[in-house]
């Protein structure tokens, strides 16, 4: 569990467009790494090739290194089925399957490697929801449909669904952005309890969220439109938003752009 | 911060309310509520056609209409006419079709959504569009000049090795010759599936990216996103595309006719039984409609078909209706 993530000089590409150039960034285990940068600068493709999500666009592809623990995900022997069993994701809109029961939607990874005892499955949907802090507003109604929640409380569930694997690394790709304060609020402290036992990687639009919940935060941004997005830099949160090196984080930071 | 330039009263504050209607709306929704009320009135006037004609034949019948067998309509003077064997051999020969369409649909529909590459998916889309838009005569044509001898050693081997199912036990017809429901079956399915094929792509196709990134997320396999993803979000869409394709075939014509042999003898649910369904005995027997009272019992058994289709069709719609959309 909670490994760590080097990046090494990635490319990221959509058909011939050049999406993201050069990323080179790390991530340490058991930490809140956030993405932050305007619409458009490639933090959500770099997100999802951390675990393989970007290729399943059709013509997407990545060139260079993304290691978990030294392994190269990109390697040509490894299976991306494989990499997103060990990577889990949170998407930007609650995406619970409408047709199972609360119960099969967390346990669904597990179904997927094959896991069939009704025991070990119970015990690992309750485990999972109560690491969301889902538990006790679900626990007498496990086998209704997953889309009878509130967002909130969808997405939540979904964050029980990617923990239930127990990844080694969780994304999330503006998990707040569909929510109202309240829901938002129930999802940054999970950030906070998760932090303990996984390596975090989390794409925001809220600089504030990017601000309470993460330890390091990561820059990208565009230098112009149809150019590729780029790291601008990467650093301590706290460095970030009061004494940042690059010019350019900083005017986004005070709002002077994006 | 900029001021903003000017800020207008909000509108209709201390107006009354006045309820304004456009000439082009009024002409446009009376054009469209006329056009829907003719459809009604024109399904309503086919069904009283047909009543209105069959009841004379109804009540001089000899014959319990729907449990007799036999057809014998060529003297107005001696009806005894029952539209079992018929209906029988429509359903018998469409639930065939059906469950060879069905799968093979199926797998093109997903096929063309979840497999082939976008390149190849689109031209294939069209051909498949292509298909539906043939002739059902040159497909009775196929199925009766192609087809049919061509079958000879599959049928052959068929009724010597599974002769003791009654699927499969030597028929009312020759079944060398291959004029049998065997043979009607297959042409019918390949009419079925451009049709659900058609209808079970569009709704495949539809299934939320969010859902499929969800699976995919999770680490499931292409084959594991069609099975938690796509199938049960497409399923009620796929089984009314089946039902409509079912109502095709019931009502298919031409292509039956071209193809059955006409037998005396009765239906007895062997696939190499040759015979008649509803819409073929109605188009053999038309240019022969001289009497009011013969051609009544034909609509009589016409009116059976509209029935059937109607009920084919609504259940498809019930699949539709009673599922709730996602998202």
């Amino acid at each position: 569990m909670a490994k760590r993530i080097d990046v090494k000089d990635l490319n990221l590409f959509y058909g011939k467009f050049h999406a993201v150039d050069g990323v080179t960034l790390s991530v340490p285990p058991r930490n809140v790494t956030a993405f932050i940068g305007p619409s458009g600068c490639g933090k959500s493709t770099v997100l999802r090739s951390l675990n393989r999500m970007h290729e399943v666009i059709p013509g997407a592809r990545a060139e260079g290194e993304v290691l978990l623990d030294g392994e190269d995900i990109y390697a040509s022997s490894v299976d991306p089925v494989s990499v997103r069993r060990t990577i889990g994701m949170v998407f930007q809109r609650p995406n619970p399957f409408p047709t199972m029961s609360i119960r099969d939607n967390v346990v669904a990874g597990l179904k997927l490697a094959g896991v069939r005892d009704k025991k070990k499955l119970d015990e690992v949907a309750e485990r999972a929801l109560r690491g969301a802090n889902l538990w006790a507003e679900v626990k007498d109604r496990l086998n209704k449909p997953g889309g009878g929640l509130s967002g909130g409380q969808q997405q939540r569930l979904c964050i029980a669904r990617a923990i239930a694997v127990q990844p080694d690394v969780l994304l999330m790709d503006e998990p707040c952005s569909a929510l109202d304060p309240i829901s938002t609020l129930a999802i940054e402290d999970l950030i906070t309890e998760l932090k303990k036992d996984y390596t975090i990687v989390i794409v925001t639009h809220n600089m504030q969220q990017a601000a309470r919940v993460s330890d390091q935060t990561a820059f990208f941004n565009l230098l112009g439109v149809g150019q590729p997005g780029r790291l601008i830099e990467i650093d301590d949160t706290e460095k970030i938003f009061s004494n940042p090196t690059e010019k350019a984080t900083e005017d986004y930071i005070s709002g002077r752009f994006g | 911060m900029e001021s903003r330039p000017h800020d207008p009263r909000p509108p209709s504050a201390d107006q009354p309310a006045k309820v304004i209607v456009r000439p082009g709306d009024r002409i446009f929704s009376g054009l469209a509520k006329s056009a829907g009320i003719l459809i009604v009135v024109m399904i309503a006037a086919i069904g009283v056609f047909l009543l209105a004609q069959a009841v004379p034949s109804l009540i001089a019948n000899k014959a319990n209409f729907l449990f007799s067998r036999e057809w014998v309509a060529g003297d107005p003077t001696n009806l005894s006419f029952g539209v079992l064997d018929l209906l029988l051999v429509t359903v018998f020969s469409s639930i065939f079709a059906l469950i060879i369409a069905m799968p093979i649909s199926l797998g093109i529909a997903l096929f063309l959504t979840q497999y082939a590459p976008r390149r190849l998916a689109r031209p294939f889309a069209y051909v498949i569009d292509l298909l539906a838009a043939v002739p059902s005569i040159i497909y009775g044509l196929w199925g009766a000049v192609v087809l049919a001898p061509t079958l000879e050693p599959v049928t052959g081997w068929l009724n010597s090795v599974f002769g003791w199912l009654f699927l499969f036990e030597t028929g009312n017809v020759d079944r060398s010759i291959g004029q049998t429901i065997f043979t009607a079956g297959i042409v019918l399915a390949v009419m079925l599936l451009p049709i659900i094929t058609a209808i079970s792509r569009e709704v495949f196709e539809r299934t939320p990216t969010m859902q499929i990134e969800g699976a995919l997320a999770l680490g499931a396999t292409r084959w594991e996103v069609v099975r938690t993803t796509v199938l049960p979000f497409g399923k009620a869409g796929y089984i009314s595309a089946s039902m409509l394709g079912l109502g095709r075939a019931l009502g298919e014509t031409i292509a039956v006719m071209i193809i059955l042999a006409t037998t005396s003898r009765t239906f007895g649910w062997s696939l190499f039984d040759g015979g008649d369904t509803i819409a073929s005995k109605i188009a053999r027997a038309a240019a022969e409609f001289n009497d009011p009272r013969s051609a009544g019992a034909y609509i009589a058994a016409g009116l059976v078909l509209f029935l059937l289709t109607f009920v084919v069709n609504a259940i498809a719609r019930s699949f539709i209706v009673g599922k709730k959309e996602y998202e």
